[in-house]
């Protein structure tokens, strides 16, 4: 086995979470089956976590996709970004936590227009914040 | 296609790649190159190159967990589908200690000068936010048996049964993160709320 790439994209946890639940619900492939046991725990057991934890649960695809565009212009890093989709921070100090060095980036204003844009494409649902999930690419045989 | 779907799940599913993460489900397939039959074997053998969804938070990220325990060195945090997540004790708020008789570690939070300070326990099952700050990874991948198991001493004459029955590498854990909660913001949900 090769890995090609360590980290080929970065997903948020709402990419996850639908990938898992349609792995669950059996949609575009089969369910996981009696020997696929690994499968099934890290799939409940992951779902479990992300619908308790974080506030994914609630998003939808066009929410995250025009909250990424609202994002743009505040000059932030891709891990940046993806942590503030993750976390949707409802409060200035979570900001301070995920944006380095935040108060020589951002004026106060713009903290409080992040935390509007997060308000309104991600409907709230738990008030936590959070992350997981790093996509990439290997290479193997013997398949 | 759904073969090689399944036999890719059941191969990395729930499992850690050394150097590259918690490896949690397939996400696409990209290529499969040409089956080969070897002889004097029934499988037939393919290249797939492919996509899978790993837990890899990067060091840096802010994660949440709950607390499963805490011990004098430090607190063990969970995320559910991962549990090798340690918050050392010098990690802690500033200042904290530890009740010996909860067992838990409190964090010392000064509220003003008059009222003194608050010591805000660290729950069991409590949800923590907290920041990675360092990961590690360990090759399990077995080892020769001398390494694995060093002989004993011949001299069984003392009479002091001292042989360990117990595997020492099962205990290791292949990927382990480390995580802080000494800022703003970090620790217990329940303390920023």
């Amino acid at each position: 086995m090769e890995v090609c790439s360590e980290n080929h994209a970065m997903l948020c946890n709402f990419d996850v979470l639908s990938l898992l639940r349609d792995i669950q619900a059996g949609r575009g492939q089969k369910k996981p089956n009696k020997h696929q046991t690994n499968l099934a725990t890290i799939t409940y057991e992951t779902i479990q976590c992300l619908e308790k934890s974080w506030p994914c649960a609630g998003h939808t695809a066009e929410g995250v996709a025009a909250a990424m565009e609202a994002l743009a212009p505040f000059g932030l890093t891709p891990a940046e970004k993806l942590q503030l989709i993750n976390h949707r921070p409802s409060t200035a100090v979570e900001i301070q936590l995920m944006v380095e060095e935040s108060e020589e980036r951002l004026t106060e204003e713009q903290v409080e227009e992040l935390l509007e844009v997060l308000a309104t494409h991600l409907p709230q649902e738990i008030d936590d914040q959070g992350q997981e999930g790093e996509d990439m690419e290997i290479k193997e045989g013997d398949s | 296609m759904d073969a090689i779907r399944e036999s890719l799940n059941k191969k990395f599913a729930n499992k850690v790649v050394y150097k590259v993460g918690l490896c949690i489900a397939l996400w696409d397939v990209e290529k499969i190159e040409e089956s080969f039959i070897f002889p004097g074997d029934g499988a037939t053998h393919t290249i797939v190159h492919f996509r899978y969804v790993v837990f890899r938070p990067f060091v840096d990220e802010i994660l949440i967990g709950r607390i499963k325990s805490c011990s004098k060195d430090g607190v063990h945090v969970t995320m559910g589908f991962f549990d090798d997540i340690i918050i050392p004790s010098d990690s802690l708020q500033h200042p904290s200690k530890f009740n010996e008789q909860e067992q838990l570690w409190e964090w010392e939070y000064e509220v003003s000068e008059e009222e003194g300070v608050h010591d805000l326990p660290m729950e069991i099952n409590g949800d923590i936010r907290f920041r990675v700050v360092d990961e590690m990874f360990v090759d399990t991948t077995p080892s020769s048996p001398e390494e694995a198991n060093p002989m004993p001493p011949p001299s069984s004459s003392s009479g002091v049964p001292a042989v360990h029955i117990t595997d020492q590498g099962a205990k290791k854990s292949p990927y382990t993160l480390t995580g802080s909660i000494s800022e703003m913001g970090l620790g217990m949900l329940a303390w920023w709320n």
